[in-house]
């Protein structure tokens, strides 16, 4: 199925996705990445706030490069999901509601997607440039020293996904390449 | 003695950083269009479609095709009977500093593996010299994403364990790799030498034109054969399933000791980026 979704996104929708429903994804979502994740988790570890709310939020793992001038954002495509797995359990137990990224989830990732009602998204790795043109403007708002690895508020607009990992746990990278395998 | 400036090297490098991460080299574009028709998958020909949009954009607009703009691989092969007037690991390195702040690229290097503080210029390149004979210099650069870096392995096996050990490690590594590497992907294998030469010719062999075969026979029927068998693993484009996993398996072989058989393989993301320069 295709589906036009918001973000943040609801229960509800998350419901409804299965893995290998396509997505057009437009509103507020945010990036972060390796060195940000260590941090968010440094600063929940300290009993201190996040600097985003995580409640229904999309996160999109992606440090873009940097824009020329007039535009939002340069090249903006997802980086690989697994190495912000240590952190991510944490996150979607506090609300966190889907991530955008690509390959593969630990079990601890898919257990956790389950227990909240959440969803895993894959862009499409190396096609920055494409993407780009789905982000109409792009905000730093927190960690602004960690260069393209800063938390950025982005609004989107048509943003494609493909839905890998849904709310009951199944994951279309698991399904999808027994259809086509022959070794 | 031929004088080439250390300024012509960097000038070369610059250029070469930028070209490279801007549009990907004729034979690599060219085995898009062969693969993209080769696919089965409905969701792997819309992601072909979407890739090759893709590269035209990054070309149009002039952005990077992706935004990991990698760490800077440069191999510099220097004929004897030149002299460089300046120092050439500086030469290299300004060349990467240019390159990657005038081209908006990323800056992707950390200064130091464990306490990772961002060097902001993307320097230091990794930078592989030659002594050749001539009077030229032949530079590559080649931009490493770390998405597909990260999924590359080296196996010592022993030497009972023969070609066949030598297809299994290729398969474990590529279907391992999976989705993470951004497939369809390039893979790069170094097979004899020792465990840092076996590393150095799998990443050398990613610079190759991927229309090439070994001058070797049976290293170009093993290539053939694993391209075959790793499109077979069915990971497909995007690691959604599909018939093209690969684009091309590129294979170094060198001499080795008689206790062992080093295999590397370094995997590379679709955006198999190399520019090639002679000064």
């Amino acid at each position: 199925m295709e589906y036009h979704i918001q973000a943040p996104i609801t229960k509800e929708t998350a419901a409804m996705l299965k893995a290998g429903d396509y997505v057009y994804i437009s509103g507020t979502i945010y990036t972060a990445r390796d060195a940000a994740h260590k941090r968010m988790d440094e600063t929940l570890d300290r009993g201190e706030t996040l600097p985003l709310s995580l409640e229904g939020n999309v996160i999109y793992y992606m440090g873009p490069s940097p824009a020329r001038e007039g535009r939002p954002i340069g090249s903006a495509g997802p980086t690989t999901a697994s190495r912000m797995d240590k952190y991510t359990p944490r996150l979607l137990d506090l609300g966190l509601g889907a991530m955008i990224g690509k390959g593969k989830r630990s079990p601890e990732v898919v257990d956790a997607i389950i227990r909240n009602g959440a969803v895993y998204f894959a862009a499409i790795g190396g096609a920055g440039a494409i993407l780009s043109k789905c982000i109409k403007d792009s905000q730093v708002i927190a960690y602004d020293d960690l260069g393209t690895e800063a938390i950025r508020r982005l609004e989107v607009e048509d943003f494609p996904a493909v839905v890998v990992i849904d709310s009951t746990g199944q994951n279309l990278y698991e399904t999808e390449l027994l259809k086509y395998r022959k070794e | 003695m031929r004088e080439i400036q250390a300024s012509q090297i960097t000038q070369a490098v610059r250029d070469m950083c930028i070209e490279a991460n801007y549009s990907l080299s004729p034979d690599m574009r060219q085995r898009f269009e062969t693969a993209a028709d080769q696919e089965e998958s409905p969701l792997g020909k819309m992601i072909f479609g979407q890739l090759k949009e893709n590269l035209d954009i990054a070309q149009q607009d002039q952005i990077p095709i992706c935004q990991d703009t990698g760490m800077a691989v440069v191999f510099v092969n220097v004929g004897q009977e030149v002299h460089i007037d300046g120092d050439l690991t500086a030469a290299v390195n300004e060349g990467v500093r240019l390159g990657y702040e005038e081209g908006y690229l990323r800056k992707s290097v950390v200064r130091d593996p464990i306490e990772r503080e961002n060097t902001r210029d993307n320097t230091p390149a990794v930078l592989h010299t030659s002594l050749v004979p001539g009077d030229q210099v032949e530079i590559t650069v080649a931009p490493k994403g770390f998405g597909s870096e990260n999924m590359s392995r080296i196996f010592m096996l022993k030497p009972a364990d023969g070609l066949e050990g030598v297809k299994q490690a290729i398969l474990t590594a590529v279907r391992d790799a999976g989705p993470n590497a951004c497939p369809p992907m390039v893979v790069g294998v170094g097979i004899g030498g020792t465990f840092e030469k076996c590393a150095l010719m799998a990443k050398h062999a990613l610079t190759r034109d991927v229309n090439e075969s070994s001058p070797i026979p049976y290293v170009r029927e093993l290539e053939q054969e694993m391209l075959n068998r790793i499109n077979g693993l069915g990971i497909g484009p995007g690691g959604l399933g599909g018939a093209i996993t690969a684009l091309a398996v590129n294979i170094e072989t060198y001499p080795t000791h008689i206790a062992g058989l080093p295999v590397a393989v370094n995997i590379c993301c679709h955006v198999n980026r190399h520019a090639k320069r002679i000064l």
